[in-house]
């Protein structure tokens, strides 16, 4: 006989996990009791958000499920934003959350809430267990869920009675789950038609989405890239999927996509979407999207297919099965013609681009992460947060392998940074992992420099420092004349801070001064927190405005027009 | 366009909320909805009707197939299927009204099941549009209250398929549509 918190940990031992982010409190205190033996690191957050988000982080590094834990009531619900951050880019968490015992639901007792009913749209799954004898299965369930077809947050729900209650236990067999359909098989026909457009098309362009660096397919997207001489255009999630050093590769689509990347979708005649969900900060004004092309879209959950554009041919499946499938059929093809236009409507970029600007004693947010790579290039996973610097991030860093680059994608979570980089450098402790991350992102979650310093955790920060709201700022400034409404912040002493924290500290606002603090922080054997105070009103360029179509795009002025500081 | 889906389920608790949550969560708009045993232990039905277009109504065909306790979507708008409405109504019937209200219960083929003073309760069985004319009829002498089932749907034949086999091969269905 074991009771249901011994029960708990014996599961999830048994599922390989080694490392839980938890905090905890009343009605998990049964949990926490039982964890102490058994062979299992428990990192101590400072808020239940963070838990999740370093679950996600772990899980985005890894490919591994990561896991979670708290308390009931407020606990549970701090939880919520790190779940639906996981839902929204498919990210494999499990959170176990403790609930008040099961005689007291529905009486709104101490610190009881309906954290199934809350979590019901934001998780793939979730449960609520009321005995002991049902933990076993539903925990096997959860982890089943969570990784399997396309991956989700599962969250179980405990009451106290069932942790502290006992019954006997065996490991539980397979989960048989007669409703659920975790992966698809394409039609023979859909195949074939697939193939077809491929082989005929003229002007093809790859979009390759987060769903290549779920099912591993990097090195069959790679074959048949190279065969059928196909572009490759990534989404914010998709990078690293495809290295970035590939002839082939774009860059990254979309809202803050390169002019040549937007230009070669939009006068494609086949798109072969990998992966990927055609989110609207990828198409912007879907009537004017790719209207010439026809559409190939690969991905393993039937319901995004023709959710936003209509397609020619949907293959549902696993991208890495689907493309064995495809690729023997394709036919190698010369599209010389086709890359050699698109190497050519790169036009002015170079010149506009601000990393080729005579140095004007500004510190510019692309130099530091243009330098950063620079140095890092590597064994390196870098977790940004969420505006300006996340989109600098994906146009200057160069991802050359999957989950190098880990970032809340489709929720935008401010936050995210930092306790998701603790989660990466825990899941992958002999890689180099960096958090890139705003002012405003870093205040949001700064209380996990105390975890990073408790649990002695060596991942370096860059805070790309600018003194505002940036994104929002940048908006504001070409939308709304420039009333800087609740954009401007009065920030900390980053340094001090960093600090009182324990941790070690740099500012820098020269950009000479930034490889020697990247170099100093690789040095330090700690976390180190790098203050990047960059010019304050400069903005991300290109851009489609919202509803916008792609080929509409807001440039850098060029510099021959440049007056003085940019914007 | 009005769609009509049967929906097995497990019957676990919570399971109503999950399929009603996923409407909500994608914006349509439940017109009527249906729940009750079936012939397999453990397995409950749902009938849910909603108005949409045909493209929305095949994804959330594989939205509720993304749901854990869903075990099959049938989608009978457009195949050969038997659709029953159940209505009570209480009208109001003094004895000088009643056997005008019984001639058309007569026609209708419905059945009085329970009279008092002034009013009356008639049970019919029928298509929507039959009882919508049902109610019509009556409405001069005054409808006091009305509940009604909503659609009850099945399809004519053999056609239907295994629970799980199906599955899939209807996911595919969508995608491919």
């Amino acid at each position: 006989m074991l009771t249901g918190a011994q029960i708990i940990w014996e599961c999830l031992v048994g599922e390989g996990v080694e490392v839980v982010f938890g905090y905890p409190g009343g009605a998990i205190l049964p949990t926490y009791d039982a964890m102490l033996d058994y062979p299992v690191r428990h990192i101590l957050v400072r808020h239940e958000q963070g838990a999740v988000h370093m679950a996600d982080g772990y899980a985005r590094a890894s490919g591994r499920v990561g896991v979670a834990i708290a308390t009931s009531g407020p606990g549970a619900t701090n939880m919520v934003t790190g779940i639906a951050t996981a839902m929204m880019d498919s990210s494999p968490v499990v959170c176990i959350t403790g609930q008040v015992a099961s005689a007291l639901i529905g009486s709104d007792a101490f610190q009881e809430i309906d954290i199934t009913g809350i979590t019901l749209p934001v998780t793939k799954h979730n449960y609520l267990v009321t005995k002991p004898e049902d933990i076993a299965p539903t925990i096997r369930e959860a982890f089943y869920i969570a990784r399997s077809g396309r991956p989700g947050p599962v969250l179980v729900d405990i009451t106290k009675d069932a942790q502290q209650a006992a019954c006997e236990y065996v490991w539980p067999p397979d989960p048989k789950l007669p409703g659920y359909r975790p992966t698809h098989t394409p039609r023979p026909d859909a195949i074939q038609q697939a193939i077809d457009l491929i082989n005929r098309a003229e002007r093809p362009v790859i979009l390759a989405g987060h769903g290549v660096i779920l099912s591993g397919a990097t090195s069959i997207v790679r074959e048949l890239v190279e065969r059928a001489q196909i572009p490759v255009a990534m989404t914010l999630l998709g990078i690293g999927g495809f290295p970035a050093s590939h002839p082939l590769n774009l860059g990254m689509m979309g809202m803050h996509g390169e002019a040549w990347v937007n230009t070669a979708i939009q006068e494609a005649d086949l798109l072969l979407a990998l992966g990927m969900r055609f989110d609207d900060r990828v198409t912007g004004k879907l009537s004017t999207y790719a209207a010439h092309a026809r559409k190939i879209h690969v991905d393993i959950d039937p319901s995004e297919i023709g959710k936003i554009v209509k397609v020619d041919v949907a293959l549902v499946g696993d991208v890495r099965d689907v493309l064995n499938r495809i690729l023997p059929s394709v036919a190698p093809t010369d599209r010389s013609g086709w890359l050699g236009h698109i190497r050519s409507i790169t036009g002015d970029c170079a010149v506009r681009d601000i990393t080729n600007l005579p140095d004007s004693g500004h510190l510019y947010a692309a130099h530091v992460i243009q330098d950063l790579w620079r140095e890092t290039i590597g064994n390196t996973v870098v977790v940004t947060d969420v505006g300006q610097h996340q989109m600098w991030e994906a146009q200057y860093y160069r991802h050359e392998e999957p989950r190098s680059l880990i970032s809340s994608g489709g929720l935008g979570t401010m936050g995210f940074a930092v306790p998701a980089a603790l989660g990466a450098k825990i899941a992958r402790p002999d890689a180099e992992v960096w958090a890139v991350v705003g002012d405003g992102g870093f205040q949001m979650t700064m209380a996990e420099l105390a975890t990073i310093a408790q649990e002695s955790v060596d991942i370096n920060i860059a805070i790309i420092d600018n003194g505002y709201l940036g994104m929002v700022r940048q908006m504001q400034e070409f939308f709304y004349e420039r009333r800087y409404a609740a954009t401007p912040l009065a920030n900390p002493d980053f340094c001090k801070l960093a600090e009182a924290f324990g941790l070690m500290s740099i500012s820098v606002s020269k950009r000479a001064d930034v490889i020697p603090a990247v170099q100093r922080a690789r040095q330090h054997p700690g976390a180190v927190v790098i203050d990047f105070k960059v010019e304050q009103e400069d903005s991300v360029y290109p851009m489609v405005p919202f509803g916008g179509a792609l080929q509409d795009m807001i440039r850098r002025p060029s510099p021959i027009a440049e007056t003085g500081a940019s914007g | 366009m009005t769609i009509t889906y049967i929906v097995r389920v497990e019957n676990r608790p919570g399971v109503l909320t999950r399929v009603t949550e996923v409407f909500r969560r994608r914006a349509f708009n439940i017109e009527s909805l249906t729940v009750g045993h079936t012939e397999m232990p453990g397995v409950s039905r749902m009938t849910i009707v909603v108005e949409t277009d045909a493209d929305a109504g095949r994804r959330m065909e594989a939205h509720l197939y993304k749901l854990v306790n869903v075990l099959h979507v049938d989608t009978v708008t457009e195949q050969p299927s038997v659709f029953r409405d159940l209505a009570m109504i209480k009208v109001a019937a003094t004895p000088e009204t009643r056997s005008q209200v019984m001639q058309l219960v007569d026609v209708f083929r419905a059945r009085v099941i329970d009279v008092s003073p002034a009013s009356m309760v008639i049970e019919i069985t029928g298509t929507e549009d039959k009882i919508d004319g049902f109610v019509d009829v009556l409405r001069p002498y005054t409808v006091l209250e009305m509940a009604r089932t909503g659609r009850l749907a099945m399809r004519r034949g053999v056609s239907e398929p295994a629970a799980a086999g199906g599955a899939s091969a209807a996911a595919d269905d969508v995608a491919a549509a």
